[in-house]
């Protein structure tokens, strides 16, 4: 099958590529365009280690083709720093030691970044149940959790 | 994966057009949570992969609760939850959609797909079941209008002819004291496959007598089961224990399961009742606040 020609926002810049319908977008983010923070674990939709934002909207990026994106919005793991200058989530989980391979850990901040835009106040519950599609397999979760309510009252109080 | 044609139509009719003249097998392509895992197995080797996102009347809710809500058939949980005025008239089929799977699956799983992936698990179809929704389906010879549980016809197997695809699910219109509910039962907290699923959706009179009931069953047989006899335990009665136990009853009657690693036929066939009953309390409850 020929590749088809997509033209799509990655990170904000307008973005062109080759495609595959077959490819995934987690195929073209990682093997087209470089951008290897998300990562492919299940390919199932299962793990949440591939989760991006399309058109603002948190998904698995392994259960997207890449061909639907002609004239959408992705955003990955490698826009949520600023520069040199973490994200909250990114420095929290840090100092928290909210990670211990750390493959899982691009999925649950940009879950996380996605859960406190939506509501900055959340329930330990919420952020639990929110969270529930990104599976680790080193931290039990507990760390995790903790960084991302301390980081949600921290980003409240800043405001 | 092998390869495949990708179409994205922009009209219901480029759509039937593609469908219907797709050379092997085509393959509709709505929120894409079943379809691209089937694609990555191999389960599934279209010929054409035809995405129907790009169709305004698949991505929209339209009408109200007086009028009867119009559901396209693409459109995502998280957008079906966060539809305000669905969600205070008919909870129970909103609660189904937003069972299925995790966040990022919500971003993406759609009622369309839901019911035309036809597992007897899907937890979508028995809310809609019990709510007397129709299937609006386009085809080569135009639009028809079936009830939802004509859609399914096995695991795996719709009715739909080739050419066709489900445009949108249309919801009645919603008489005053009346709820809906949905329950499902899985092995742990949450994403996880249904072992039963009840939907139940019910009109109290204002003496609180129930004048209007339907029960649908899930992941209890091949296909989702409306089960009239547990309809009837509850119309005429005013939904009180003795009328519960007769649901409850009927539910587990009707039950054909099968046995697997989530729950035997016996598990099945009893929690059928029980999440019947627990299902029909929440609807009377939402009913009786629901004036």
């Amino acid at each position: 099958m020929s590749k088809l020609h997509i033209s799509a926002t990655v990170n904000g810049e307008a973005v062109e590529y080759l495609c595959d319908p077959k490819q995934t977008l987690l195929d073209v983010l990682r093997d087209e365009l470089n951008l290897t923070g998300s990562k492919e674990g299940c390919s199932s939709g299962d793990c949440g280690a591939c989760s991006v934002t399309l058109d603002g909207r948190l998904v698995c990026s392994c259960l997207v083709l890449g061909v639907e994106m002609q004239g959408r919005s992705v955003e990955t793991i490698e826009n949520m720093a600023s520069g040199e200058e973490l994200h909250p989530l990114q420095q929290k989980f840090l100092e928290a030691a909210a990670l211990q391979c750390g493959f899982c850990t691009p999925g649950f901040l940009v879950a996380a970044k996605a859960l406190l835009e939506k509501n900055p106040n959340p329930t330990e519950t919420e952020a639990r149940y929110w969270l529930a599609g990104n599976l680790c397999r080193c931290t039990g979760y507990d760390k995790i959790i903790r960084a991302v309510l301390e980081t949600a009252a921290d980003m409240r109080g800043s405001k | 994966m092998s390869g495949f044609q990708y179409e994205a139509p922009v009209s219901v009719d480029e759509a039937v057009g593609l469908l219907a003249g797709a050379k092997g097998l085509a393959k509709v392509l709505a929120g894409g949570t079943d379809l691209l895992v089937q694609l990555r197995t191999g389960a599934v080797q279209p010929d054409m992969v035809v995405d129907v996102k790009r169709i305004d009347e698949l991505r929209q809710i339209s009408g109200n609760a007086a009028s009867g809500f119009v559901i396209g058939a693409a459109v995502s949980g998280s957008e079906i939850g966060e539809h305000a005025a669905l969600v205070k008239a008919w909870p129970g089929v909103v609660e189904g959609m937003e069972l299925i799977g995790s966040t990022q699956i919500q971003g993406r799983a759609t009622p369309g797909g839901n019911l035309c992936n036809a597992s007897p698990a899907g937890d979508c179809t028995p809310g809609l079941v019990a709510a007397g929704a129709i299937c609006v389906v386009a085809g080569p010879k135009g639009r028809r209008e079936i009830p939802v549980e004509q859609v399914p016809v096995g695991p795996g197997k719709t009715s739909l002819a080739k050419g066709e695809f489900v445009v949108a699910l249309k919801l009645p219109p919603r008489a005053k004291n009346s709820g809906d509910a949905y329950l499902r039962m899985i092995p742990r907290t949450e994403m996880d496959i249904a072992i039963v699923g009840a939907g139940v959706d019910l009109t109290l009179d204002a003496s609180g007598t129930c004048t209007h009931a339907r029960v649908a069953l899930g992941a209890v047989a091949p296909t989702v089961l409306l089960v009239d006899a547990a309809a009837k335990a509850l119309i005429g009665s005013k939904i009180d224990d003795a009328a519960l136990a007769k649901l409850a009853a009927a539910a587990s009657a009707a039950c054909k399961p099968i046995s697997d690693k989530r729950g035997t036929i016996e598990y099945r066939t009893k929690v059928a009742g029980v999440l019947a009953r627990r299902a029909a309390v929440i609807a009377r409850d939402r009913a009786r606040s629901n004036g």
